[in-house]
């Protein structure tokens, strides 16, 4: 690496902070891409279904904005809105975790980094979780694993298929082991799933990592991806830190996976939709 | 042996190296046949051992994560040589390799068949490269999880000891699927149809351990801990600074007694005064005596019981508010 690339970088970093402070206002008619820096504007963006049009790259989305991409009118139920993250552990880094879920509450409008119901796509029922990256980095807690099992529980129960948007960091620290323990539950649930004849499917956004995709999130009977999502186990500053090297362009990402043999597809945000309704109506066929 | 004694000795055990110093002293005098010292020897172990005691039962947690961590502390290997008969390793996960760090086998436990398996650490520098500190691949958990089939398919339990850092994070890892080897033990564990102890003998570093930790019972031991993040991670990630590890192992509750009082484990096993590393036999014969008495009651349970009884366990998991 050359001095001029360490500066490059430092700048795109900047770029990027600036980019996620201008998304956070409302009102503001005009968007910088994050990875190409064209500037959108802002009805623009909504109508690509917040895709550079330029780029192709997919900004995130809220759990908000997913649900009114994805189900049919009017269809989505939630279920579970008023379980919330307890401070059981009495956590405090620089903040504690009591004053960080508020926080979170209010930066979300959300009282979690999910949302679960039931809804339908092209008319196919399904029991859907939305992950929310904007709380807490989606980190799955206590609450996230505990809505998830319900999810899954309620679709064993309807019989029907549960599909979950992954956005997640991984675990949340702030909960410590319990939250390790989400991995197991969820999985578990997953499996119940699987027994009683059911489909999962996964559907991986920007990011999916850590313990989130070690558990729920991998274990799709089909695994979807939206294109460059960050996708993988360890992030990628960890694995940089563990091996000292560079790592190789595009690694970890949607693309890089399909490679890999861990996804089935890569499907773009415009196809979503369609692609979701089509293995919907495979698996309800008798 | 003295001289390692000292070696092994952690930085908060220091006060210890004036009194091991002292011993030593009073054996060459002793062993010169000047003098009869074995009444002062006798009352110097004495002191030594009053004075670990005291030291052990005070440790901080970040104390007790160096005692988990120390280099000697017996390893997967060392408890099966000295728990359970028979041992034949087996090796592979029959789609890409052979993983040294994590190492599985078939052996008897008091006469009774079972299935062990567990992360292995090495003592030395040599020993750990090889093993790669503890840390698995993908083919880790693999070999695992084809291991516990073959448990299962012939109606033996299954024995899981967990000691490791973590998965391991590096780039062939992340390309042979680390997240989805790991996701698809959680999800075949929660299935199995015979009885299955998991026990933290050192580090339960986070997916990594729970790779291979589903167990019916989760057992500990005293100085061990299992954690979602090492204390240094969430120090560097929440805390800013890796050095805050102290104050994250704290807040985290890593430790066996807070384990326990929050349901992830159902017993502390009891160590040596000093750590397992200052007595591996008896750490293990306590090990052994933990083991035996949380299979039998699991050795009458039906397949769809054992089953249940695992799903209940983890379906429990989790502190939340509900309006």
């Amino acid at each position: 690496m050359s001095i001029h690339d360490w500066f490059k970088r430092k700048k795109e970093t900047k770029e990027a902070v600036y980019v996620r402070e201008r998304l956070d206002i409302p009102g503001n008619l005009w968007v910088k891409c994050y990875k190409c820096g064209q500037a959108i504007f802002a009805k623009d963006l909504e109508a690509t279904l917040k895709v550079c049009p330029k780029c192709n790259y997919h900004f995130k989305l809220t759990a908000g904005e997913r649900l009114k991409q994805i189900t049919d009118k009017k269809s989505f139920k939630e279920i579970d809105p008023h379980i919330k993250s307890k401070n059981f552990l009495n956590f405090t880094d620089s903040k504690s975790y009591t004053k960080r879920i508020e926080d979170a509450e209010l930066k979300s409008s959300l009282s979690e980094a999910i949302i679960t119901g039931t809804g339908k796509m092209g008319g196919a029922a399904a029991a859907l979780g939305i992950m929310d990256f904007s709380f807490m980095g989606g980190s799955m807690g206590s609450v996230v694993g505990e809505k998830v099992t319900r999810l899954i529980e309620l679709a064993v129960e309807k019989k029907i298929p549960v599909i979950i948007f992954s956005s997640s960091g991984g675990a949340r620290m702030q909960e410590g082991i319990m939250s390790l323990m989400q991995m197991a539950k969820t999985s578990a649930a997953l499996g119940r799933l699987r027994e009683n004849g059911l489909p999962y499917i996964s559907v991986m956004t920007d990011p999916t990592t850590g313990g989130t995709s070690a558990s729920y999130a991998m274990l799709g009977d089909i695994n979807i991806a939206e294109p460059g999502a960050l996708v993988g186990f360890a992030g990628p500053r960890v694995i940089e830190q563990t091996i000292r090297q560079k790592l190789p362009p595009g690694f970890q990402r949607s693309e890089y996976l399909l490679e890999h043999g861990m996804l089935d597809m890569v499907c773009e945000r415009k196809k979503l939709k369609g692609t979701l309704t089509r293995i919907l109506k495979w698996f309800h066929e008798k | 042996m003295k001289n390692n004694n000292i070696k092994k000795l952690l930085e908060f055990e220091r006060p210890l190296l004036e009194l091991y110093q002292k011993l030593e002293e009073l054996k060459e005098v002793s062993a010169s046949g000047k003098m009869d010292m074995n009444e002062e020897i006798r009352m110097m172990e004495k002191r030594i051992r009053s004075l670990r005691r005291d030291i052990f039962s005070k440790l901080t947690p970040i104390q007790i994560v160096q005692v988990a961590r120390h280099m000697q502390r017996p390893t997967t290997l060392d408890y099966i040589s000295l728990i359970f008969e028979d041992f034949v390793e087996l090796h592979g996960d029959r789609n890409f390799s052979d993983d040294p760090a994590l190492i599985t086998g078939i052996a008897r436990l008091n006469g009774q068949a079972v299935v062990v398996l567990g992360h292995q650490k090495g003592k030395t520098t040599k020993e750990n490269l090889a093993r790669n500190f503890g840390m698995a691949n993908p083919e880790g958990y693999r070999k695992a999880l084809r291991v516990m089939r073959i448990a299962e398919r012939y109606e033996k339990p299954i024995i899981s000891l967990i000691d490791t850092p973590g998965a391991y994070p590096g780039i062939g890892a992340e390309e042979r699927g680390q997240a989805e080897a790991i996701a698809k033990n959680l999800r075949e564990m929660a299935e199995l149809t015979v009885p299955f102890i998991a026990i933290i003998t050192g580090e339960g570093g986070s997916g990594g351990a729970l790779g291979i930790g589903m167990g019916n019972r989760v057992l500990i031991l005293e100085f061990a801990i299992y954690s979602v993040i090492s204390p240094e991670g969430c120090a560097s990630i929440l805390f800013r600074d890796a050095k805050r590890a102290n104050a994250a192992a704290v807040a985290m509750k890593i430790t066996a007694k807070d384990l326990l009082q929050l349901g992830i484990v159902d017993e502390i096993i009891k160590e040596p005064i000093g750590g397992a590393h200052n007595d591996p036999e008896l750490a293990a014969s306590f090990l052994k005596s933990a083991i035996i008495k949380h299979l039998k009651p699991l050795l009458s349970l039906s397949h769809r019981e054992l089953i249940a009884d695992r799903y209940n366990k983890y379906r429990k998991m989790g502190i939340y508010l509900e309006e």
